[in-house]
C-alpha cells in the first residue's frame, strides 16, 4: 500500500505522519509537495498536521486553494482514501469535503494533552479493525477544534453514522467535562457520506509506539491497510 | 440607546504577517491588482445610555483600557442611536 | 525619521555611549562619524552586543571538553558530539524587556530569535524548553504577563512545529514589573554539516532573505541594554511582530540550502539586525564586507539608512552564497515562497562599507565593532544588605501546629503547583520524539533511528542566589545536572542565561561575578562546559534589581532509552529511599517565603565531590536497572518531593507511608531544603546491591517507608506529622494554577 503525504507551507505534522506509517506500521509512503500536479499512485492520501499558511487567516482557509487540492478531490471522487489529521481536518473542512466547519476551543486557549476518544463506528474504512464503542487513548493538539454543524447537518451526520469519534472519559462516558474544546456532540472525527474521506483533530501518528505513551493510533493506520488490501482483493 | 461599531488596526509600521501571508494568497489564486492587505478586529456592542458625549467617554475609556492593546493598535469607531 | 543635522552631547548620550566612547569612535575613524555610523557603534558597543561589562568574568566559566565541537563565543550556539556522528546544538537566550512591554510578541519574538540561531548552523531543532519568572500572581499585572508570555511561546512554537518540552515557572515579587522571559532551543545536526556564522572568500554573495525591513524594534539592542522606567511603555514603536509561519518557510528553506552545499555561511538577523549580521559574519571570517541597502527589501516607505541598519523586524537571516552558485540559491528560496535579494559580497580588505545606491552611508573597520569594542572591568563590592538577611533566627520562626494544612498550602503554592496550564497550552508532542512528558525532573527527547535520547533541564534559585551569590551559581548548575541524572542522563554541558541588574552598579557586579564563579567551579568539578548563553542586564524595576537569577540549562546524553527513568512511585511495596544527604536548611526557602513571608537565611551549602559522588551513584543504579523511579529534592523539601513522587503520575497515583529519624524542628524536616538528595524508590530485593554501589562510591541511603495505599503518611519517629490522602493532595495541586484564571 503506498501513502502520500502532503506538505503544504506550514505543515508540521507531515513528518510524524510518515514515520508513524513507514517505521511503525512498514508501508509505503512518500511526500507530495502542496505544487504537485501528479498524484497518481497513491492508495491513500493523508493532509497532515501543522499551521498551513500560518492558520493566518482562518485555519484551512488558504491551503484549501493550493494546486493539489483539485488532485485531492478528483482522487476522492474516485473512491480512493483521505484522512485529514487537525489541520488536515481543517483545511477538508474549508474545502468542503467534509461538513461542519471549527471556532476556537471553549476555554480559547490551545490545548495539548491526551484524550479518551470513543469509536462510534466501527464499520469504516479507518476504523475497521476497532469495536463499536471501544476507548482510544490518542493525544490532540489545537486552538480550533471546536466542531459545529447546523441543526440539519448533525442529524444527517447521526443518521448516517458519519460520526466515527467522540470525546469521552477514560470509562467512555461522554460529558461536557471531558469534552475538551467544547465540541458539538463531543464529535472528534466525521467521515463523508460515502465513508471514504475521514477529518479528525486527534493526533493518531502521535500515539503508535509505547514509548510515546499509547499505541492506539496504530489501529487507524491498519484499518486503512486492512481496508485497502479488501478493495485490491 | 447605542449601538457602536469599534475598528481596530494595526498601527501604520506595525509588521502585519497575517496581511502579509493573506496578499500572497490572493495574488497566488489569481486575484488581480490587489495592494496592501491589512488585518484587524471589529467590534460591535450595544449601549444603553443617552448622553452621546458621555457614551463617547466611555468608549474612548474601554478602548484604551481592554480593547485594544495601545502598544501595537489603532482604533477608530462608529456611534449610532438605536431604539 | 529625519537625520539630524549635527551629532551634539544629548544624541551621543541618547544612544548610550560615554564621552570616552565617542572619543574612541573618533579615533578608529579619524574623523567624526555621521549618524549611520553613530548608530552603528551604538548598537554594537552595547551591553548586549558586546558584553562590555561581562566579557571579562565570563572567562572564568569552563568552555573545553572532549565532546565540545563548538565553542562557546565561536559561533551563536555551542555545540555537543553525542556520538554516532550527530551533534546537539543549543543555547539560551533571555528576551526579558521585551517581554514586560508586550508580553506576547516579547516572549514569541524571543522564541523565533532562539530558533534562528539553531537552525543557522544547520542543525534542526526538536526542542525549546522556557525558564519563566514573574511577579506574585495576586497581581493582575503578572497574571496578564504570565498569560501573555506563555500564549507567545505557545503561538510560536506550536506554528513552527517545534515541540516546547518543559521548563520552569517561578513567582517572586522580585520579578514585579521586570519578568524574566528565558528560551532554550536545541538542535540535532551531523558534525560535518554545522554551518559557521561567517563571511569569507572575497567575492562571494550577500543575500538578505525572509520578511521586509520595517521600522520596528529600532535599536531593541540599545533598548535591552537599559533600565525599564516607568516610562518605557512609551517606547512602543519598538515592538516586534512575530511571523511563525515566516519562520517555518526560512527553517525548511535553510535546511535544504544547506543540503545542496551552496552556502558559506549564515547568521540571523536578531539584535541589532542587518548590522550585527554583516559585521560579526565578517569579523568572523576575518573579511571586509560591503552592502547596498537600497536593496533591502522594505515594508515602509522614506526610511532612511540609519533606520535600515539598526531596524530589528523579525524572521530575517542573512545568507552568505557561494560566488557562482546564487542562482541554485534563488531556486530554493523560491520553492519556498521566500523572497531573497542579493544585497553585496565579501570583501578582501577589513572594512564595513554600507552604501546607499551610490552614496557611502558608512565605511568602519570590522573589528573596532567587535573584537576591538570596549571592555570594562566594572568595579565590585559586596552589597551592603547580605550581612542582615543572611541572619535566620529560627526562634522568629513560629512552628505551625497544623501541618496537614501547611502542607496543604505548600502545595499549592505557585511555584510547587502543576504547571500544566502552561505546558498544556504548548503543542509539546509534536515531532513524536518527547518520550518524558513535560512535569518531570527534566525532558528527554529521543533520537530517531537510534537508542539515544537528550534530556533537557532548567534550573535556577534567585533567591539562594540573593543570599549567597556563589552558593546559589553552583547549586543551579548542580541541580540542573542532578535533574538529567534523575531521567538517567549524563549531563554533558551547559547553556545559560544570566540575568541580573545593573552592570555599573558595584553591588550588582559583585553579585554577578560571585555567581559566575560559583556556576564556574560546578561546572568544573562536574565536568559540564559552558557553550554559550547569554547576560540580561539593567532587569531593574522602580523597586530595585531583580533577585541575581543565573538560569541554566543543561543538556544530558542517555545511551539507551530503555533505561529511562521517571519521578514517580510505581510498584506498591516499593522501598522509599533517600540517596545522598545534605544539611537542610530553611534559608531561602519556598516554606519561609510561601508561609512566613520571609526571604532570609543561609542556602543550603553544595559539596560538590559529594553531589558529583551522589549523581554517578545514581546513575548506575538507574543502568543496571535497581532502581523504579528517581526524584530530585528540590523546592519545598522532603515532604513535597515525597508527594510528587505520588501524584506526578496522574494515570496512577501512588500512596506511601514514610517514617523520618530526624531530631530536628518538624517544619525543617519536612519542608528544610538541601542539596545532594535523591528520593528514589526500588523493589526490596535490588536494596543489596543498591548498598553496594551506593558503599563504593562512599554516599549514603536512608530507608524512608513504603510505597503504597491511598494516602501519604509521613512520621517523625513514628509520630504523624502528616496524613493526606492522594486524591486530595493531587487535586490540589493540580487545580491551583488554572484557579487564577478562571472567568
Amino acid at each position: 500500500m503506498r501513502f502520500g503525504v502532503i506538505m503544504f507551507p506550514g505543515s508540521n505534522c507531515d513528518y510524524d505522519c510518515w514515520w508513524a506509517i513507514k517505521e511503525v506500521t512498514g508501508e509505503e509512503v512518500d511526500f507530495i509537495w502542496h505544487k504537485e500536479e501528479n498524484i497518481t499512485g497513491f492508495d491513500c492520501i493523508v493532509l497532515p498536521g501543522g499551521f498551513s499558511y500560518g492558520d493566518y487567516l482562518r485555519t484551512g482557509a488558504i491551503a484549501r486553494f493550493s494546486p493539489i487540492m483539485k488532485k485531492v478531490k478528483e482522487f476522492a471522487e474516485r473512491g480512493g482514501l483521505v484522512v485529514g489529521i487537525c489541520n488536515g481536518f481543517q483545511i477538508l473542512l474549508e474545502a468542503g469535503f467534509l461538513p461542519g466547519a471549527m471556532r476556537k476551543n471553549k476555554h480559547l486557549l490551545f490545548i495539548c494533552k491526551y484524550i479518551h476518544l470513543r469509536v462510534e463506528n466501527p464499520h469504516t474504512a479507518f476504523t475497521n479493525l476497532c469495536k463499536k464503542g471501544q476507548i482510544l487513548r490518542i493525544p490532540i493538539a489545537h486552538f480550533e477544534g471546536n466542531y459545529y454543524a447546523t441543526p440539519d447537518t448533525l442529524s444527517t451526520l447521526q443518521k448516517k453514522s458519519q460520526i466515527i469519534f467522540r470525546y469521552c472519559n477514560k470509562e467512555g462516558e461522554i460529558t461536557d467535562e471531558v469534552n475538551p474544546n467544547g465540541s458539538l456532540d463531543a464529535i472528534a472525527g466525521v467521515c463523508n457520506e460515502r465513508g471514504n474521506i475521514l477529518g479528525m483533530m486527534p493526533h493518531p501518528e502521535r500515539s503508535c509506539e509505547s514509548i510515546l505513551g499509547s499505541e492506539d493510533g496504530k489501529l487507524i493506520w491498519k484499518s486503512i491497510v486492512t481496508s485497502l488490501k479488501r478493495i485490491k482483493k | 440607546m447605542f449601538k457602536v461599531k469599534i475598528y481596530i488596526n494595526l498601527k501604520e509600521g506595525v509588521a502585519d504577517p497575517q496581511g502579509a501571508t493573506i496578499k500572497h494568497a490572493l495574488d497566488s489564486i489569481g486575484y488581480q491588482k490587489i495592494g496592501k492587505v491589512k488585518t484587524g478586529k471589529y467590534l460591535q456592542l450595544e449601549l444603553d445610555m443617552h448622553d452621546k458625549n458621555k457614551a463617547r467617554e466611555q468608549i474612548e475609556d474601554m478602548c484604551q483600557k481592554i480593547l485594544v492593546n495601545p502598544v501595537i493598535e489603532n482604533y477608530e469607531y462608529q456611534i449610532e442611536e438605536i431604539k | 525619521m529625519k537625520e539630524p543635522v549635527k551629532i551634539d552631547k544629548d544624541l551621543i548620550k541618547v544612544h548610550g555611549l560615554t564621552d570616552e566612547e565617542y572619543e574612541k569612535i573618533k579615533e578608529v575613524l579619524g574623523r567624526e562619524p555621521n549618524f549611520t555610523e553613530l548608530g552603528i557603534f551604538s548598537v554594537m558597543w552595547s551591553e548586549h552586543c558586546s558584553y562590555k561589562s561581562s566579557k571579562p568574568v565570563l572567562r572564568k566559566f569552563p568552555t573545553q571538553g572532549d565532546n565540545i565541537l563548538v565553542r562557546a563565543g565561536e559561533e551563536n550556539a555551542g555545540a555537543a558530539d553525542i556520538g554516532d556522528g550527530f551533534a546537539a546544538v543549543f543555547k539560551m537566550e533571555s528576551h526579558n524587556h521585551p517581554s514586560a512591554i508586550e508580553p506576547f510578541q516579547g516572549a514569541a519574538t524571543g522564541a523565533g530569535g532562539i530558533i534562528r540561531d539553531i537552525f543557522t548552523m544547520g542543525a534542526r531543532p526538536i526542542a525549546l524548553m522556557d525558564s519563566l519568572r514573574f511577579g506574585c500572581l495576586s497581581d493582575a499585572r503578572s497574571r496578564y504577563l504570565l498569560k501573555g508570555v506563555v500564549g507567545g511561546v505557545a503561538f510560536y512554537g506550536n506554528c513552527i512545529g517545534i515541540p516546547t518540552v518543559g521548563g520552569e515557572t517561578f513567582f517572586d515579587k522580585t520579578y514585579q514589573g521586570n519578568p524574566l522571559v528565558n528560551v532554550l532551543c536545541l538542535g540535532i545536526v551531523k558534525k560535518d554539516k554545522i554551518v559557521k556564522a561567517q563571511a569569507k572568500g572575497e567575492g562571494n554573495t550577500i543575500f538578505y532573505v525572509g520578511s521586509s525591513t520595517g521600522r520596528d524594534g529600532l535599536g531593541g539592542a540599545s533598548f535591552a541594554s537599559r533600565e525599564l522606567t516607568d516610562e518605557s511603555h512609551e517606547d512602543r514603536p519598538a515592538v516586534q511582530i512575530c511571523d511563525p509561519f515566516m519562520e517555518k518557510l526560512l527553517l525548511e528553506a535553510t535546511l535544504e540550502l544547506i543540503e545542496s552545499a551552496v552556502v558559506v555561511g549564515m547568521q540571523d538577523m536578531g539584535a541589532a539586525g542587518l548590522t550585527s549580521s554583516t559585521v560579526e559574519t565578517a569579523s568572523r571570517g576575518n573579511s571586509g564586507i560591503e552592502i547596498d541597502i537600497s536593496l533591502v527589501p522594505r515594508r515602509e516607505e522614506g526610511m532612511i539608512p540609519y533606520e535600515v541598519m539598526l531596524s530589528e523586524s523579525q524572521e530575517r537571516m542573512l545568507v552568505i552564497v557561494k560566488k557562482g552558485k546564487e542562482e541554485e540559491a534563488k531556486k530554493i528560496f523560491e520553492k519556498w515562497d521566500l523572497h531573497a535579494a542579493p544585497i553585496g559580497r565579501v570583501t578582501s580588505g577589513n572594512s564595513f562599507l554600507v552604501k546607499d545606491g551610490g552614496k557611502i552611508a558608512a565605511e568602519i573597520p570590522v573589528k573596532a565593532l567587535t573584537t576591538d569594542a570596549p571592555v570594562y572591568l566594572r568595579e565590585k563590592t559586596k552589597p551592603e544588605y547580605l550581612d542582615g538577611v543572611r541572619n535566620l533566627d529560627l526562634s522568629d520562626v513560629p512552628l505551625p501546629e497544623d501541618l496537614n494544612s501547611i502542607f496543604l498550602k505548600m502545595l499549592s503554592s505557585p511555584n510547587i503547583v502543576s504547571k500544566s496550564w502552561v505546558f498544556e497550552q504548548y503543542d509539546h508532542m509534536v515531532g513524536t520524539n518527547t518520550i518524558l512528558l513535560p512535569g518531570a525532573d527534566a525532558a528527554v527527547v529521543r533520537m530517531k533511528g537510534t537508542k539515544k535520547a537528550l534530556a533537557l533541564s532548567c534550573d535556577g534559585n534567585g533567591r539562594y542566589c540573593y543570599l549567597d551569590p556563589y552558593e546559589g551559581g553552583k547549586i543551579a548548575v548542580a541541580e540542573a545536572a542532578r535533574n538529567v541524572v534523575c531521567v538517567g542522563a549524563k549531563p554533558l554541558a551547559i547553556t545559560n542565561c544570566l540575568n541580573f541588574g545593573t552592570p555599573t552598579d558595584p553591588e550588582i557586579f559583585w553579585q554577578f561575578s560571585r555567581c559566575v564563579e560559583g556556576m564556574a567551579e560546578a561546572c568544573k568539578e562536574l565536568k559540564t562546559p559552558v557553550t554559550g548563553g547569554n547576560v540580561s542586564f539593567y532587569n531593574e524595576n522602580p523597586q530595585g534589581a531583580v533577585d541575581p537569577t543565573p538560569v541554566v540549562g543543561m543538556l544530558g546524553l542517555i545511551e539507551d532509552i530503555d533505561y529511562l527513568c521517571t519521578p514517580w512511585f510505581k510498584k506498591e511495596g516499593d522501598l522509599v529511599c533517600l540517596l545522598g544527604e545534605g544539611e537542610k536548611s530553611l534559608g531561602g526557602s519556598e516554606y519561609l517565603y510561601h508561609v512566613h513571608n520571609l526571604k532570609k537565611g543561609q542556602p543550603p551549602k553544595l559539596n560538590l565531590h559529594l553531589e558529583k559522588a551522589l549523581q554517578k551513584t545514581c546513575l548506575e543504579a538507574i543502568k543496571k536497572g535497581l532502581i523504579n523511579s528517581a526524584h530530585d529534592v528540590s523546592d519545598g523539601g522532603l515532604a513535597i518531593t515525597l508527594a510528587e513522587c505520588c501524584i506526578l503520575n496522574e494515570e496512577n497515583l501512588m500512596g506511601a507511608d514514610i517514617n523520618l529519624k530526624e531530631s530536628e524542628r518538624e517544619d525543617v524536616i519536612l519542608f528544610g531544603e538541601a542539596e545532594s538528595q535523591i528520593i528514589i524508590s526500588c523493589s526490596s530485593s535490588n536494596l543489596n546491591k543498591l548498598k553496594k554501589i551506593v558503599r563504593e562510591n562512599k554516599v549514603t541511603l536512608k530507608v524512608l517507608g513504603r510505597v503504597g495505599g491511598e494516602k501519604l503518611t509521613i512520621k517523625k519517629e513514628e509520630k504523624p506529622l502528616i496524613s493526606q490522602s492522594i486524591q486530595e493532595l493531587y487535586t490540589t495541586w493540580k487545580n491551583s494554577l488554572s484557579s487564577y484564571f478562571e472567568m
